[in-house]
């Protein structure tokens, strides 16, 4: 039978294909196979674990860069290395629940009362606070300046002003719908002026100046929003002052009855550390523009 | 606008002056993404090969399924895969949470699907003549196996291609299993996702011309080891 001339190409092709192909192939599939080994031998990855101390905290410790100051502090003190992951207090408080951190620095009193109730968390001590403002365009269309938080709520309801919430079960959401209920004012949900950006505070603030419009924040970030823009920011505080703004943060170590495999020992090491006089007077001296970010307030 | 043309001389200035927090999310960003490329090609290339290859009752809508999975969400796998890694869950024993390998594992997820699907279509589309000649030259089920891969290696590239790309890229499933932790498992994008969240947009846009200059040179490697090949 004679062949046709593509099957005589292709015979020839693979004569040498099968040799060549699998010696090929043979080679490029253990080149592969080096090269994940060489990557996983790269130094760090096979080493022995050094003593470190896992912590879930909100976005405004970390996004205003006082964690980046406090950390090698800490490190220099105890030896312990502390590594942090930021995330709103909600989920900050999930991973404390289900045992991925050791410990906790999160801003929502009520919420980590409960936490701490549920038998999740062990040691709640308070560390420092600052305080929550409500910003907004300096022509302040909806005329909240220097009114209380309840009047200022009530106006901007009324005057329908842009308003963008966190909306994202952070601490600082949850003060923002306790201070909308204390204003005897139904929660705005689905309202056109209210926004609800599910994001950090400095997005939710970036958000809200480029809509010229409200937010309230903590005055840590504000101080921060006000330094990237180079001191000059389009939003100002309009609503500060008043008792129920205050923004109290606290350091929890999550319960080792709960968690037993939790590092309770390193845990506690970080919380008396962060409410010893030194780290105390560190955060104090921990500034922005001039201006201080946090006022420390651990009970001896 | 201004913090686009800030991003790009900044990005100079990272690589230039070794910048340690931009070397170590680059090292974490290549290295993660080597782990999940090569465990998905090690996964993926055998049985892609066989949905392409083989013919089998079933094969139509497990392609389907396949080709569907990769769409996969990149954040609902993050989540997928720490419901299995947290400490209270199936997996927690292995203390993979906020790790290199935990973030690999996700991240093969993501891509192996692609490279499944992407090397079967490069079987399927072999000249079919081909085959039937390898076979009938007496080559055994290892050479057969080989010689097809070896045939078809191109377009198996493209999708490697791909995959790493999407794997390279991605930023849920690190956010979620790696928690973005400084010098630990912050990879560029999550680093990009930070810097924005902080509002310094030029630095975001820094990182992000780091990234494409890093995939620029893997594709640049492969398309020289293409020409040699």
């Amino acid at each position: 039978m004679a062949l046709g001339q593509l099957e005589y190409i292709l015979i020839h092709r693979c004569v040498l294909s099968i040799k060549k192909g699998e010696m090929r192939m043979k080679g490029l599939l253990s080149a592969i196979l080096c090269l994940a080994l060489a990557v996983c031998l790269l130094p760090g990855i096979c080493k022995a674990e050094e003593k470190t101390l896992m912590m879930a905290t909100t976005t405004s410790t970390d996004n205003t860069g006082l964690l980046d100051y406090l950390a090698p502090k800490f490190q220099e003190a105890t030896g312990i290395e502390l590594k942090w992951t930021a995330t709103g207090t909600g989920k900050a408080l999930k991973l404390g629940e289900n045992c991925d951190v050791d410990v906790l620095m999160v801003h929502a009193p009520p919420a980590e009362k409960k936490f701490v109730e549920a038998g999740f968390g062990a040691d709640r001590r308070e560390i420092m606070y600052n305080d929550f403002v409500i910003i907004g365009p300096a022509a302040d269309p909806a005329g909240i300046k220097g009114k209380s938080i309840k009047d200022a709520l009530q106006s901007l309801k009324a005057k329908q002003a842009i308003f963008a919430s966190r909306g994202d079960n952070s601490g600082t959401h949850k003060k923002e719908l306790s201070l909308w209920k204390a204003a005897d004012l139904q929660v705005p949900e689905k309202e056109n002026w209210y926004i609800q950006t599910g994001q950090g505070m400095l997005t939710t603030i970036n958000i809200a100046a480029e809509r010229n419009g409200y937010t309230m924040t903590d005055r840590g970030t504000y101080i921060k929003y006000e330094d990237n823009l180079g001191g000059n920011p389009s939003l100002k505080i309009l609503v500060e002052g008043d008792v129920v703004l205050l923004n109290q943060y606290s350091v929890i170590a999550v319960n080792p009855k709960h968690c037993p495999k939790v590092k309770n020992d390193l845990a506690m090491e970080f919380i008396n550390w962060i409410t010893g006089p030194a780290a105390q007077e560190q955060i104090k001296e921990f500034k922005l523009l001039g201006k201080p970010l946090f006022t420390p307030n651990a009970k001896k | 606008m201004n913090f686009i043309l800030d991003g790009f001389f900044q990005a100079i200035d990272l690589l230039i002056t070794g910048n340690a927090e931009t070397y170590s999310a680059i090292l974490v960003t290549v290295r993660v993404s080597s782990y999940s490329i090569g465990s998905s090609l090690i996964l993926g290339i055998p049985l892609g090969f066989c949905l392409g290859y083989f013919d089998f009752s079933g094969k139509k809508p497990i392609r389907t399924i396949v080709d569907t999975l990769m769409a996969l969400p990149t954040v609902f796998i993050g989540l997928l895969v720490y419901a299995f890694l947290t400490n209270r869950g199936p997996l927690g024993n292995f203390s993979l949470l906020f790790t290199l390998p935990g973030i690999a594992i996700g991240q093969t997820i993501l891509a192996l699907p692609i490279v499944i699907g992407l090397s079967a279509t490069a079987i399927e589309s072999m000249e079919k003549k081909l085959r039937i000649t390898i076979m009938s030259m007496g080559a055994n089920r290892r050479q057969l196996f080989l010689t097809s891969l070896w045939e078809s290696r191109h377009a198996l590239l493209a999708g490697a291609i791909a995959a790493y790309g999407r794997v390279m890229t991605e930023v849920g499933i690190s956010m979620m299993v790696g928690g973005n932790i400084k010098w630990h498992t912050r990879t560029i994008t999550t680093a990009i996702a930070l810097e924005t969240n902080k509002g310094q947009f030029g630095m975001g846009v820094a990182l992000g011309l780091v990234l494409l200059t890093i995939a620029f040179c893997v594709n640049f490697s492969v398309s020289f080891l293409r020409r040699r090949y």
